[in-house]
């Protein structure tokens, strides 16, 4: 399977990556080159085979049903929340008018 | 008294301890090294007096009689993609640049609770993506070994190749690296240092700037096996912040490590020996063979039929990891925001990406977004992580046969910055030997085998079973008391 430049645009408008022409002109076979080299997988027969979703087995956990159990991961800190946006307005992140 | 910046992890925290020499003058002595060495852009911003506040705070528990820490004194390199306290964390990106966490990654926590200090935040492959740290926002990192007769600048591996730079120069005793698909063990070949990626789960990925979560796996990086299981005893432990971390004891690796192998069993993988790979590192595996064997080890033969499948299925479910993971740099919340005169929430979103993101990272986004895409799903994701379970399998088949594996780090040794940029896959084989470990979740290590015919380290990878980062360990101590390998970069920086 490859790409054309139409598909390549439509997958970095969905990534949300602004790519201007020449930037996608070299992005498509640069990517076509990896599809088709990814394209091997096919050659395995796979069936009845599942697919992985842990590598090393291990049971997820529940932490402790109590407010705040882990300070870090917790509520109660929006300033530090916070001190990183690049704007930050009333408490909140500030982000262009989406509304009319 | 000797140069302390020649002193490994255990001679500093022993040296410590006995009053030989205070931490705050192996802070000292390091420092001035980094300082001294910004030709190799190791470090993307330096933090000498962190090293020296943990250094007096060592030296003042010593007059105090208390414990010093499974590192106590050892000033480190940090890799730039743990998120350290209001210390810039770029994970050597733009989008990042200027972003200070408000909290610490557990793993440099927990360096720092065993004595640690920081001497900076070392240079990466941008968002780890990369074989030979050219991706990096803030520029190559050069590594301490020149091909010989030739000046031109080396490629200290990647993506932790600040890492490896700064401890293969001996302006850090020892590092952290992040290993997805080989970023520990690659970068340490190609500078003649060790490097071991633990089980997938024995440290903590919470605060770790995050790649393909079900791959990414920290790891020390020193100039020797002693080292490496020091600093992984301090890295490692259970964290109920990550949900994938092993509720696991941390073994006493170092008090454990043996180069004994009687009685172990080292298989070789047929699958390995592949075509491009250079003859000195087929030489030196042949010679690595020869080390375990008179360690003990019985060599048997074994089979990991899917290893050629390896490397496409990781360019696959490690590029749809990290598409869905930096989703989360949308100018918002941190980092970098681009918003064009009159633009929209969404014009915003792909303006900061556009300029945030460097050319490797926005090609494996797209990747991994075509990949997880309606309609393609099935064919590239669903088959990639069936793969994954075949690899995974043909380990667990090979461990009924032997204890840890043998075979080569790289395809070849380091190459000049610059030389394979034309083409993204070229770049990518070099993780060709350590990929099928990450997939599998499994530890490896690299250590030095030897020097080639150009004057550039070679080194040769062992791997283990799951939760055997000993067994890994003392095969690498049997190869590093008989390789002998003492060599050192010359100095030009």
């Amino acid at each position: 399977m490859s790409v054309t430049r139409e598909e390549v645009a439509k997958i970095a408008s969905l990534a949300r990556i602004r790519m201007e022409d020449a930037e996608l002109d070299r992005m498509v076979p640069e990517l076509n080159n990896i599809l088709d080299w990814v394209e091997q997988l096919g050659e395995v027969d796979t069936s009845g085979v599942e697919p992985m979703t842990a590598v090393i087995p291990n049971t997820l956990r529940l932490r402790d049903d109590v407010v705040d159990a882990i300070p870090e991961t917790s509520g109660g800190r929006r300033d530090d929340v916070l001190a990183n946006a690049p704007a930050a307005e009333h408490g909140f992140f500030g982000v262009p008018k989406v509304i009319e | 008294m000797t140069d302390l910046t020649n002193l490994g992890v255990k001679e500093i925290r022993d040296g410590v301890a006995g009053g030989d020499f205070t931490a705050r003058e192996v802070a000292d002595s390091f420092n001035v090294a980094v300082a001294a060495a910004a030709e190799l852009n190791a470090f993307i911003v330096t933090t000498p007096d962190h090293a020296l506040a943990a250094a007096d705070a060592v030296d003042a528990k010593r007059a105090k009689g208390e414990d010093l820490g499974k590192m106590g004194g050892v000033p480190i390199g940090m890799k730039d993609l743990f998120a350290t306290h209001g210390v810039q964390t770029t994970a050597a990106s733009h989008i990042l640049e200027g972003f200070k966490p408000q909290y610490e990654s557990t793993v440099s926590q927990n360096l720092w609770d065993a004595g640690a200090g920081m001497l900076g935040k070392l240079n990466l492959d941008q968002f780890a993506m990369g074989s030979s740290n050219e991706t990096s926002y803030f520029g190559n990192v050069n590594s301490p070994w020149k091909k010989d007769g030739t000046n031109a600048a080396m490629s200290p591996g990647g993506s932790s190749g600040g890492s490896s730079s700064a401890v293969a120069a001996r302006i850090a005793p020892a590092a952290t690296g992040t290993d997805t698909g080989g970023s520990i063990r690659q970068p340490a070949a190609f500078t003649g240092i060790c490097g071991i990626k633990p089980t997938y789960g024995r440290c903590s990925r919470w605060g770790v700037v995050a790649f393909a979560s079900s791959l990414d796996q920290a790891g020390p990086m020193a100039r020797s096996v002693e080292d490496c299981a020091i600093m992984l005893e301090a890295m490692a432990g259970f964290d109920p912040k990550d949900a994938t971390s092993l509720k696991m004891d941390v073994p006493n690796w170092e008090a454990a490590l043996d180069a004994d192998l009687k009685g172990k069993k080292v298989g070789i993988p047929k699958e390995y020996r592949m075509d491009g790979t250079d003859q000195a590192i087929l030489d030196s595996w042949e010679q690595g063979k020869a080390w375990l064997r008179d360690a003990g080890a019985e060599i048997v033969d074994i089979s990991l039929p899917h290893t050629k499948y390896a490397l496409p299925a990781y360019y696959i479910i490690a590029p749809a990891e990290a598409s869905s993971n930096l989703a989360r740099y949308d100018g918002v919340r941190y980092g970098l925001r681009d918003l064009p005169e009159g633009a929209g929430l969404q014009d915003m979103y792909a303006a900061t990406r556009a300029a945030g993101f460097g050319d490797e990272v926005k090609r494996r986004v797209l990747i991994g977004t075509y990949v997880l895409s309606a309609g393609f799903y099935d064919a590239y994701y669903t088959q990639a992580q069936k793969i994954r379970t075949l690899v995974a399998q043909d380990f667990e088949k090979a461990f009924g046969q032997c204890d840890a594996i043998l075979a080569p780090t790289t395809p070849t040794a380091s190459f000049p910055l610059g030389s394979l940029n034309e083409d993204p896959l070229t770049m990518y084989l070099n993780d060709v030997f350590a990929v099928p470990a990450s997939l599998a979740g499994l530890p490896a290590m690299s250590v030095p085998a030897t020097i080639n015919e150009d004057g550039l380290p070679l080194g040769l990878q062992i791997v283990g079973k799951p939760f055997d980062e000993q067994g890994v360990l003392n095969a690498g101590l049997a190869i590093q008391q008989r390789s002998g390998f003492e060599a050192k970069p010359d100095k030009w920086w």
